[in-house]
């Protein structure tokens, strides 16, 4: 593969922000999904202790598939900025995570994004991607 | 608490994984293992210190409340950076990213006086999600 081709080329480039906004909203979904199923760590400490509430986290499957997705947005974003600058890299990936989070949320979990967040998401949106410039 | 925690160690997290990254030769994917050995130069370790704490505080945070409000709750940590940026460290701030800060600002003065859970007919009859 042309390195100098493959560093400079768009599609490169989209494929990267890709990668980490995919692989980071399944993170986030899964991470998410798990610590619903688990309930209120406050309220687990509470009762059972840090050890408790350490146990509970490590003992759902749900978790460490986030994490898994997690880890793999993580070295996407390292080899991302490698070949990046940030003030690109960070705020693209920022933005449409947002949304894609939003979006993931309302369709996996079920959860009730109303008109409120979207509103909220899209001005979020729109100022970090004005951060940028 | 825990949503500010969530909202500062991110940003000054990923700013520090940046300085680490960007100080190094290029990388490629055809050596996966420079890319492991970059965890452990300092600016990147202090970046994953930083998101530790970040992922912690997160967790707490997802235990009572939506994915949807804590990502968009927490998006005032770039407001910190850029506020720090200028009066902390006196860098320039033009125009178009005070823009930013407000409008970011506004999305989360928003969206934070919301619900912050969906409420579920389980949760609604006061049964307990939690195991036990």
């Amino acid at each position: 593969m042309n390195l100098v081709l493959f560093h400079s080329s768009f599609w490169a480039a989209t494929a990267m922000i890709a990668a980490v906004v995919l692989s980071s909203t399944a993170g986030e979904v899964f991470t998410a999904a798990a610590m619903k199923s688990i309930g209120d760590l406050d309220a687990i400490r509470a009762r059972s202790g840090l050890k408790g509430a350490i146990l509970a986290v490590l003992t759902s499957p749900l978790f460490f598939t986030g994490v898994f997705f997690m880890a793999v947005a993580f070295f996407a974003l390292l080899f991302t900025l490698n070949h990046m600058n940030l003030g690109l890299a960070g705020p693209a990936t920022a933005s449409l995570t947002v949304v894609a989070n939003a979006l993931a949320a309302m369709l996996f979990l079920k959860e009730n994004v109303d008109r409120r967040r979207w509103i909220a998401a899209a001005l979020i949106c729109v100022g970090v991607y004005f951060l940028a410039h | 608490m825990v949503l500010s925690l969530v909202a500062v160690c991110a940003p000054l997290g990923n700013a520090c994984l940046s300085k680490g990254m960007t100080s190094l030769p290029a990388l490629s994917v055809t050596h996966p293992l420079a890319l492991i050995m970059a965890v452990f130069t300092p600016w990147v370790a202090l970046g994953i210190v930083l998101l530790i704490g970040f992922f912690a505080s997160y967790l707490t945070a997802l235990s009572w409340a939506d994915l949807s409000y804590v990502m968009l709750a927490t998006a005032w940590g770039n407001v910190v950076v850029e506020l720090l940026s200028r009066f902390a460290l006196h860098e320039a701030v033009s125009s178009e990213r005070w823009l930013g800060v407000l409008l970011i600002a506004a999305g989360v003065g928003y969206v934070t006086p919301g619900a912050s859970r969906t409420i579920t007919p389980t949760a609604a009859a006061g049964k307990s999600e939690v195991p036990q």
